[in-house]
């Protein structure tokens, strides 16, 4: 077979948005609200994502009905019906292939694909893989709890190893997923990482995140108070906050604590590691750079989170452009299009074809 | 002679450039049926496909039947490795591929062991006797070799050395002696061309244009064809010619057209009639990938084709597509089906258009993805969690389908529904003339979007589940249009307002409605074929079973004897007049190609005692058998 060499629409041209229609009427939260009444457990962290969404969305500028979010099933999918949007609430797994059709056939909406760790990874984790590695034009929100809510507490593909859950109640023996470094080895082009309590974090990945042509993955650690309570606790609170988290800037070189004590450097493996400042210097800090092509270092970044959450990155782990799935196809179309206006082309020349014959009507028919 | 100077102008007698030209007997025939058989690598399905084509443009009417195994390449030269195409030409309208050759064409031992049985006695039977070494006899079984033991001689053998001929040809082009036998294809539809009195520009032509890029092996085919044709009139051994007349079709401009593409083209004229762009979500299966490739090709017609990681994506992106206002449309086979069960269902809660294009092959599982069947019924029907109505079309013949996509889609706009279309591998790969329909004789199926607040409240809110009354349709407000922002989904839906409800009798009315939407939709009435008037028993089938079943109601009824046909082709909703219709007859048989859905169906609705007949072989019914079938019930010996 052979392969051809295809014009590259929008690559750096083009935002995330930019074939968006935009509003100049002013828009609050409260346009954004729905009403519906909100049905999440007292405690949920959905509720801080929602008020971070609804409270962004208005800064975007877009006109609301073109807007669109698309979930699968879970606590987490229910999110579009509290949003004055366009919304679609559909089946377990399969919102990135939903929102694929939907961002191919209109490049004049924003869609947005809310989902949980088991909706993304568990049941839809080959729409999700494949979303990101077309570079969909979807900003994909994954809420992980590290738990199954809605089916009442068992464990997800993110929980801890060990983890005693309804169904597994000697402790799981199941590896989980690190979002982030599933993402990135789907040749994601944007993925990002914020805490739901975190708003100010959230909304600027949220802000990049829609800025960006292409597929964003987003994770957002968030708590389940029913059957996972406290799973993100001692990334809110204590004395060691600042010794775990690890916030990404971009062009800054990495490094957290305090008073910046720990930094981020190239490890013997090949990869990264935390070390204090003072044993190294500043300067063999790595610095962060999420438009390097090369994910290898974003994934090295990835890899620093760790499931008993000693070290947890946070913000814009890659963001890069590559062409998108959606342009290329609609380019595709456009240009058959307007070779087919060119030649003339029409259903009843298709029809007919090339290879025809003619049954004339007998003398008897004609009389 | 035919009379048709244009046709007889095509005759190349010319081509015969030495030696005298030979007096051989022509025949008039009405009909004859050829089957080229070999193995999967001999080239056997562009044989026919192009014998086709020049019956095709020759005016016969015609019915194609391609037989292939899964593999792309099974070992050469073995059973399983046998590939055959049988083409039924006629100068009166046929309706099957027919049951036996009058012609074989058998390329090596193997598709001589794996056709033969079908030969009848008499009939003509082309051997390839090249490939019959003791090496390949030996991998089929054959002790000895059945061209010079006795066991052919209830038949006319011609035994023609095929290969070595063809190499010897096309020496001259300095092609390999490999490459050069590669063309004996083309040496045996020569040979078949002079026979049957064919044209040989068309596949010169074709030829031409199919090796555009590598004009060498395009010249050494045509090379190859030319010496099959020459072969037969300059050797003694054919020493008759047939001639089959243009069928005295109705009037009009026709081409050859097989199941698949007329599927895709039924497709592009839906998107266009209703003024939609389409949008294909798919994955590639046997035997429904073609209509993926076609509609592939066809983005300048505003057709975007989508092949997606899985049956449920291809689906599911179809259906977003919808939701945007879209003609969303998926293609599959029995498997896929059940991978996009689920969607299905969602599009159902959804009350969105979806097509649905299912290209039954044979079940259960991976199964027989190159043979056919008509097992997929009840899985269209009944094949999703709760009450899950979807319309169901199921085309007769291949040109059918064209009509078929054009009404399922008219259906699903028109009622905001999933529809499925039912072909099968016999209809997709099977080809017929097809009589071009004229664009502006088609019906107009476009539907108008939701653009304004509906509530009957007054409160200018957009309920998104308020019905007509007519369809029962809701309406489609598609993304962008402002003031009807609105959120849908698979959980119930609270009756018009269209928000979530767990109301048990808010359920039990949704359920209701949704059943009485399809049930609801118009559909033409069954028509029934009784010449004599006085036919008790009534033959009543489905899909791709309509030409067997109408060549045997021929046969039938040219044996003195009375039988009603009619066929369905709105198999949910059924025909109105259908349980009056079944009611009119004394004895009701249905075949299938599955173990008797429909007639489970017709028993369970219309509590009629219909008689089953089905057969699941991978290959359509034989009119023969069928004539059998319905005798029997004629004079009242069919079995219960």
């Amino acid at each position: 077979m052979t392969a051809i060499d295809l014009p590259n629409p929008a690559v750096g041209g083009l935002g995330g948005l930019d074939l968006v229609p935009t509003t100049d009427a002013p828009q609050k939260a409260k346009d954004y609200t729905s009403d519906q009444e909100v049905r999440w457990c007292p405690g949920c962290g959905d509720y801080a994502v929602l008020a971070s969404v609804r409270s962004f969305l208005p800064e975007l500028g877009l006109k609301r009905e073109n807007i669109v979010f698309v979930s699968g099933i879970g606590c987490s999918s229910r999110f579009p019906y509290y949003l004055d949007t366009y919304g679609m609430h559909s089946i377990h797994g399969r919102a990135p292939a939903i929102a694929t059709g939907l961002a191919v056939s209109r490049p004049d909406l924003s869609v947005w694909v809310v989902t949980g760790d088991g909706d993304a990874l568990s049941i839809g984790g080959n729409h999700l893989i494949h979303a990101l590695r077309r570079n969909m034009n979807i900003t994909i929100l994954l809420f992980n709890n590290r738990i199954y809510g809605l089916t009442k507490g068992q464990y997800s593909p993110t929980s801890e190893v060990g983890k005693v859950t309804k169904s597994t109640p000697m402790g799981s023996v199941d590896a989980p997923f690190n979002p982030v470094s599933l993402a990135l080895g789907a040749e994601a082009t944007f993925v990002g990482r914020a805490l739901d309590s975190d708003r100010k974090g959230l909304t600027e990945v949220l802000r990049q995140a829609a800025a960006h042509r292409g597929a964003s993955l987003v994770e957002i650690f968030q708590d389940c108070p029913i059957f996972n309570d406290g799973s993100f606790d001692v990334l809110r609170k204590g004395d060691d906050v600042a010794q775990r988290l690890i916030p990404l800037v971009d062009g800054e070189p990495i490094r957290f604590g305090n008073d910046g004590e720990y930094g981020v450097v190239r490890s013997e493996s090949g990869g990264l590691k935390v070390v204090p400042v003072a044993e190294v210097g500043e300067d063999a800090l790595v610095v962060h750079r999420a438009g390097e092509q090369d994910p290898t270092q974003a994934f090295a970044l990835s890899r620093l989170s760790d499931q008993d959450l000693t070290h947890t990155v946070t913000g814009i782990f890659r963001k890069v452009d590559r062409p998108t799935y959606d342009d290329g196809a609609r380019a595709q179309v456009k240009a058959a299009t307007e070779q087919a206006e060119q030649r003339g082309d029409n259903l009843q020349a298709l029809l007919t074809g090339k290879d025809t014959w003619a049954v004339m009507p007998t003398p008897e028919q004609e009389a | 002679m035919s009379t048709d100077t244009e046709v007889g102008a095509d005759r190349p007698d010319r081509l015969v450039a030495h030696g005298e030209i030979r007096q051989t007997e022509v025949r008039q025939t009405h009909r004859v049926v050829i089957r080229f058989a070999g193995d999967s690598g001999d080239g056997m399905q562009l044989t026919g496909d192009r014998f086709t084509s020049e019956a095709a443009a020759f005016g016969n009417d015609l019915a194609t039947l391609p037989n292939f195994p899964a593999e792309i390449r099974a070992p050469a030269g073995t059973l399983p490795g046998v590939s055959s195409f049988q083409l039924h030409f006629a100068d009166y309208d046929i309706l099957t591929p027919g049951d036996r050759p009058d012609v074989l064409v058998a390329m090596n031992p193997a598709a001589l062991k794996a056709n033969l049985k079908d030969l009848p006695h008499g009939q003509v039977l082309i051997v390839n006797t090249d490939e019959f070494t003791k090496r390949n006899l030996a991998k089929v079984g054959y002790e000895s070799n059945p061209l010079e033991d006795d066991s052919l001689a209830p038949y006319q053998v011609h035994q023609v050395a095929m290969a070595t001929i063809t190499r010897n040809a096309l020496e001259p082009t300095g092609m390999s002696k490999k490459d050069a036998e590669r063309a004996k294809n083309m040496f045996a539809l020569g040979l078949l061309s002079w026979m049957y009195h064919r044209g040989t520009e068309g596949t010169e032509q074709f030829l031409r244009e199919k090796f555009a890029k590598k004009p060498e092996l395009a010249e050494a085919n045509i090379l190859a064809f030319r010496t099959g044709w020459n072969y037969g009139e300059t050797t003694e051994s054919f020493a008759v010619t047939y001639e089959v007349a243009p069928a005295a079709l109705p009037t009009g401009t026709y081409r050859q057209i097989t199941g698949n593409l007329a599927l895709a083209y039924g497709v592009v004229a839906a998107g266009q009639l209703a003024k939609l762009p389409v949008f294909l979500g798919t994955y590639p299966i046997t035997p429904a990938s073609d209509v993926l490739h076609e509609l592939s090709k066809h983005k300048g017609m505003g057709v975007t084709t989508f092949q997606a990681e899985d049956e449920i994506a291809g689906i599911g992106a179809a259906l977003g597509a919808s939701f945007g206002g879209a003609l969303g449309v998926t293609s599959t086979s029995g498997p896929g089906v059940a991978l996009k069960s689920e969607t299905i269902g969602l599009a159902v809660a959804l009350e969105l258009p979806l097509l649905i294009l299912d290209v039954q092959r044979g079940g259960p599982s991976t199964g027989l993805p190159t043979k056919t069947e008509q097992a997929d019924l009840l899985q269209a029907m009944y094949g999703r969690n709760g009450e899950a109505p979807v319309p169901i079309i199921a085309p007769a013949s291949p040109s059918e389908c064209f009509a078929a996509a054009i009404e399922a889609a008219h259906i699903a706009i028109k009622y905001r529904t999933p529809v499925f279309l039912l072909s099968d591998g016999a209809i997709a790969n099977g080809s017929e003339p097809w009589n071009v329909p004229d664009v502006a004789d088609l019906p107009d199926i476009s539907t108008s979007f939701a653009t304004e607040a509906n509530a009957p409240d007054g409160s200018g809110e957009f309920w998104p589940y308020l019905r007509d009354d007519d369809t029962l349709a809701r309406p489609w407000a598609v993304p962008g249009t402002a003031g009807l922002e609105h959120r849908i989904g698979g959980l119930e839906k609270a009756d018009g307002r269209g928000s979530i409800s767990y109301d048990g009798d808010n359920h039990d009315r949704m359920v209701r409605l949704r059943q009485a939407k399809i049930d609801g939709i118009e559909v033409d009435d069954v028509t029934v074929d009784d010449p004599s008037g006085e036919a008790e028993v009534l033959v009543l089938g489905w899909g791709s079973t309509f030409g067997p079943i109408g060549a045997a109601c021929r046969r039938v009824r040219a044996a003195g004897m009375n039988v009603a046909q009619a066929h369905v082709r709105s198999m949910n909703p059924l025909p109105g007049n259908l349980g009056e219709v079944l009611a009119r007859y004394r004895r009701v048989v249905v075949p299938e190609m599955n173990l008797g859905q429909f007639a489970m169906m017709l028993r369970a609705k219309y509590l009629v005692d219909v008689r089953s007949y089905t057969k699941v072989a991978g290959l359509p019914f034989q009119a023969e058998e069928l004539a059998g079938v319905l005798t029997d019930a004629v004079k009242g010996d069919l079995p219960a």
